[in-house]
């Protein structure tokens, strides 16, 4: 039996970035893009978290401090799509175009 | 208290993280987004409860579980779902984007597996007990700073939140 090291958890952090960043490329929906935004930050608070498992409390402390930055980005994305709504009538990412050449 | 089956729970609680977050990005109704982007946040939470920080998963489960998808499940509610819902979800660069993304985890784990080194095989005893208390005397001592910026930036936020969602300012 392999014993679970801070290796295991990186790696798990990995493709959970990985998920994310596909869900910020690929999707549309504005709102499924900031749900993919939320998994990324939680994939470097796993890790800020793994790595506070071998130098001390300090990780702990950045995967908090994270979280409150999660929770004012939410907010404020909510709002702007909440604007972006009213002003265009739909939810689609590639339909913000206007400063597009 | 010496941790039981950490294999299993390990690969168990990651597993579903894993499974949820593909949920996640695949679903075609947000709701559904939503509710497995919860199930994929309690599985991160067990790991941290893994990793001995209780607090951390506390925080996660109450904040983020409690507060940040209620928020998402408000403003889903407040756009039109259903006329998003028969259009196309993917935008037409998907192949590259899923590609690009593939060749940053496969970069990810390179460096993890090069780099093992660097990573110390050893691992501190926190102690569970008295974990939150430290994080406390931590966060009111050396991060005193970033804690007032921290709630400087909440302020901001609820403003920012507030105007942009307002109809006339």
């Amino acid at each position: 039996m392999v014993p679970i090291t801070t290796l295991h958890y990186l790696v798990v952090a990995a493709a959970l970035f990985v998920l994310g960043v596909i869900g910020v490329l690929t999707r549309r929906n504005v709102v499924i893009v900031l749900m993919s935004i939320e998994l990324i930050l939680n994939a470097v608070n796993l890790n800020l978290v793994a790595f506070s498992r071998i130098y001390g409390l300090h990780g702990q402390i950045f995967a908090i401090f994270v979280i409150t930055d999660a929770a004012a980005e939410a907010a404020v994305g909510l709002g702007i799509l909440i604007a972006f709504f009213r002003n265009k009538e739909t939810v689609n990412m590639d339909e913000v175009d206007l400063l597009k050449w | 208290m010496q941790p039981v089956a950490t294999t299993f729970f390990f690969y168990f609680l990651s597993g579903l993280t894993l499974v949820a977050g593909i949920l996640v990005i695949t679903r075609r109704n947000p709701v559904h987004s939503a509710l497995a982007l919860i199930l994929a946040l309690l599985g991160q939470a067990g790991l941290y409860l893994m990793l001995y920080a209780p607090f951390v998963a506390g925080v996660q489960i109450i904040l983020y579980a409690g507060g940040i998808m209620v928020l998402f499940l408000f403003v889903i509610m407040l756009v039109n779902i259903e006329k998003s819902q028969k259009e196309e979800q993917f935008n037409k660069q998907w192949v590259v984007g899923i590609l690009a993304a593939v060749a940053l985890g496969v970069l990810f784990v390179l460096v993890y597996t090069k780099g093992k080194s660097l990573f110390p095989e050893r691992v501190a005893q926190l102690p569970e007990q008295s974990n939150t208390q430290e994080i406390a005397v931590m966060l009111y001592g050396n991060y005193m700073f970033t804690f007032e910026i921290a709630s400087l930036l909440l302020l901001v936020a609820i403003i920012g939140a507030v105007v942009m969602a307002k109809k006339r300012i």
